[in-house]
Formats: C-alpha cells, structure tokens, sequence
C-alpha cells in the first residue's frame, strides 16, 4: 500500500488545489501515468504517479487545496488486498517547515525511479497562520527594524507574527511573503492588470528569485561566438525537411549543452541542504514565456539521451503545451539547468537569475550581424553572446569560463543530419 | 475573411488564443502582430503546411511576413 501525496513543484510551492482525479478506484495505474490535475501558481498541472498498482481511494476530494506533502490517494501494490474502508484519511501535514512537508513527496523507497525531485527548505516558517493575526494582548510584538521595515513596505501586517517565540528577523518576513496570502479560488496564470495585486504566477516568480539573489552567490560570465556556420548548415538541412522535421537554432544549443555538461557536473543539479548534488542526467529547463504574461521553465528530462531530432520534438511539445496545454510535475520538480534563448526579436544579452535548488543558467542573446575578425579580416557575421550565471558556492570562475568556451565550440561545430 | 484566412485564423488561436484575428493589422509583420516567437511561427507554418499540403520552405519566409502575405501565399499555392 502506497501513499499518493501531492508533491512540490519547486521550492516556492506551499500547496496546490486538486482539480480532477483521472484515475477511480479499481483502475490500474503504470509508473510514471498521470493521475490527477493539481492547481498550482504555475497553471494547471498533471500529476504523475511513480508507484505501480490499482487506484485504491481518493483521500482528498476535487476543490480542496491542500499543503505540499499530504496524501491525497492510496495506490495498492499489486496483488494486494482492498484497502479496508474504516482506515482513517491521513491527517495533511501541518503547513510547517517545507523540507518536511515535501519530504514524503518523494517516491516509497522501493521505487528505484527518478523521483519528483524533493523539495529543498527556505528560510524558517513564521508562526503558524492559525495565530491570531490581530492579537494584540500577548505584548509588545519584538521584531527588528529591518523586518518592520520590509513587512510595512509589502503591506504586511507585523501583528501576523504576534506570539512569535524569538524576535521576528527579515527571512521570517521573507519567507511569509514568499509564501503569500493564498486566495481560496485557483490560480490564474500570468500578471495581474495594471494596479492590481500580484498573480499567483507573479508571486511564484518573485518568491524564487527573491530567494535566488538573497542565497545565491551569482558569478556571471559572457562570450560572443559566430554562428553564421551553424545558421548555414541548418538553413541547407531544412531546406530539404518538411516544416514538421524542421530544426531550430534553440534544439542545437540545447543538444550541445546537455552534451557539454557531462564535463562539468558543477554546473548541473541541486544545491540543497548546504550541499550540492550533482545530476548524472541533464534536465534541462527551458524558459518559456507565457502570453498574457509570466514565464515557466519546464525541463526536457535526460536532454543528454537524446539525439537532435528528439530535442526538437521535445521543445515544440513543451511551447505548444506553454500556449494552450498543461505541463507535468516531474518538468518542473526535475530541472537540473535553465537554458534561455532570447529568440530573434530580443537582445544581445541577459544575466540571469539562477532558478533554486538549481546553480546555473545559460542564456543565449538575439544573434545579429556584427563585424567580426576573421582570417585577418573584419567580416560582418551573425553573432550572438552567449552567458552564464552560475553558483560560486559550487562553482568558480574559471571553471565557468571552460565550460562557455566547451558550449560555445560545440554549439558552433555541430554538423546537421 | 475568405476560406484561407479562416484557417490561419484558426491555427493562430491555438497558438495565441487572446489574439482576436479580425484585429490583427493585416499588413503588419505576423511575429510583431501576434507576438509569436520563431517556434510559434515555425508551429503555425506546420499546421497551414498540413491543412493545404504545401512546402512551405524556409526560403519563402519573407513571402509570409505578414497575415496578409500568408493568406496570399497559400492562396497562390493551394490547390
């Protein structure tokens, strides 16, 4: 007997709202199906299941939001019993601490699959929302400047903290914010309209990288390279493709990232707990920007097993799905590395802002013509600037500055089938 | 709009569906227009390219900058 719990889809996730179960009980479940359809601050998003068996019972009903890491189904191994009807429902985590909320949203030990990533903890909860917001009897409230300050610039009331154990410090602020006020009804992807108060998406977004540039130690570096060769080859190769097998420039950055990072596990996987843990597989984030607004960085999982043509595939399933369908839980829990690729009607460059639990972004400017030195002579060739961000607790300079060097060779040097 | 711009009407809402396609300045760069960028184009060019059985070829891009560009493309084109 398994528990189904809702899992976390990045480290800004409290809770989510189950939407729909596709799965009744009796109906036999594969690893890795999709079985339910969870409301978060990323849209619509379908669940996997990692465990094998029949769907036994729903714990948790459609509309209820629910906390990271309670159960929400129970899956029987195969060959077992029915489970008996008295059994009580599970009690939902208490809204406590993440890592130990998300903790159990990782797979039963027996299954030896690639988990819906655990989460990682933020900052310390605040007091627990159940305390009284206005109290007032229980003291003066000790808080110190910089939180006050931070809480009254945000519109937050410091009396959420009333009864607090220890002086309220700025990460409890933080990590109050970064949780936001959860407004009862579902998500709505994108922005709000002009004046209005933060999306959930928008909150999403702030909360990670507020996180991301109050933890992360950043290092930037950039380098321009020529891909007049490469825009050539593909240009020859698609000529001759149906607008169906045709290739684009972002497949080949992201087949040769996923190849080059094989030398450099630094820069791909986790820091979590202190620690990095590097990935063996490269799942690749790439940022896609949401009309109406936002960006989501679902990941093309094991990008390192897949030839070209695969990628592509890859990428159109995952743009397509941005604009009109929804993503799985394991694209988003599961990103190891964030490629950006500004397209052709954006800039020469960006700096990023590292996604956590994730060390390292890479981004690709807007090729144009440039002059360039080449044989002697200055030639005018599409050029474009490649950077990277990454995590100095994990990482250095030098190390950055091969690995772009390694990128941009095999970018430039990649042959076209 | 004639039977051709139905369809890339069509195709571009599942594309951009808060675009309204009797808005889109005919006359104007698509990608600009819409916003799209080259995978939504390169999606959109797909699915005219299956619907009319055409080529469609990178090479002709600039035939199809604009809304009104395509729908004459295609028009030229289709059977």
């Amino acid at each position: 007997m398994a528990t189904f719990r809702m899992p976390s889809l990045g480290s800004d996730m409290e809770d989510g709202t189950l939407v729909e179960w596709l799965k009744s009980p009796g109906d036999e479940v594969a690893r890795g199906e999709i079985i339910a359809v969870v409301e978060t601050q990323k849209g619509a998003i379908e669940i996997e299941c990692f465990e094998v068996g029949t769907f036994d019972h729903a714990l948790v009903e459609t509309g209820r939001k629910v906390p990271v890491g309670t159960p929400l189904a129970v899956i029987r191994a195969p060959g077992e019993e029915v489970a008996a009807a008295a059994e009580p429902p599970p009690a939902p985590h208490p809204p406590e601490p993440m890592a130990a909320s998300a903790e159990p949203a990782a797979p039963e030990p027996t299954a030896p699959e690639p988990e819906p990533a655990p989460e990682l903890a933020p900052a310390p909860q605040p007091a627990p929302t159940s305390q009284p917001a206005t109290a007032t009897g229980t003291g003066r409230l000790r808080i110190s400047p910089a939180a006050r300050r931070r809480a009254e610039e945000a519109g937050l009331d410091p009396a959420v903290f009333a009864g607090a154990a220890s002086p309220v410090q700025l990460a409890d602020v933080e990590a109050r914010l970064a949780g936001g006020a959860q407004p009862s009804s579902a998500a709505q992807p994108g922005d709000a309209g002009a004046g209005g108060a933060l999306s959930e998406m928008r909150k999403a977004i702030a909360a990670a990288m507020t996180r991301s540039k109050r933890e992360i130690p950043h290092y930037y570096l950039a380098h321009d390279i020529d891909l007049t060769g490469l825009n050539d080859r593909l240009a020859t190769a698609n000529a001759g493709r149906a607008p169906e097998d045709r290739l684009l420039p972002g497949a080949v950055y992201l087949h040769a990232l996923a190849a080059v990072l094989k030398k450099f596990p630094e820069l791909n996987g986790h820091f979590e707990d202190g620690a990095f843990r590097p990935s063996d597989a490269v799942n690749a984030g790439m940022a896609i920007r949401l009309r109406g607004g936002g960006l989501v960085a679902p990941a093309i999982l094991g990008a390192e097993a897949l030839d070209l043509d695969a990628i592509m595939a890859a990428l159109r399933d995952l743009v397509s799905r941005a604009r009109t369908g929804r993503f799985r839980a394991s694209e988003f829990a599961a990103a190891t590395i964030t490629l950006t690729s500004l397209g052709d009607r954006g800039v020469d460059a960006m700096t990023g802002v590292i996604t956590p639990p994730q060390v390292a972004i890479v981004g690709l400017g807007t090729p144009r013509q440039r002059p360039w030195v080449r044989d002697d002579a200055v030639v005018p060739r599409t050029v474009a600037t490649l950077t990277l961000a990454a995590d100095h607790r994990v990482s250095d300079g030098h190390r950055g500055a091969l690995f772009l060097n390694a990128l941009a060779d095999r970018i430039t040097s990649t042959e076209i089938p | 709009m004639t039977p051709i711009e139905t369809a890339i009407a069509e195709e571009l809402r599942k594309i951009a569906p808060d675009i309204d396609a009797a808005e889109i300045d005919r006359a104007a760069d698509l990608r600009d227009e819409c916003d799209i960028d080259s995978m939504d184009f390169l999606n959109l060019v797909t699915a005219l390219g299956q619907r009319y059985g055409l080529e469609m070829p990178e090479a002709d891009y600039p035939q199809m900058r604009s809304f009104g560009n395509l729908a004459a493309y295609i028009a030229a084109r289709a059977a």
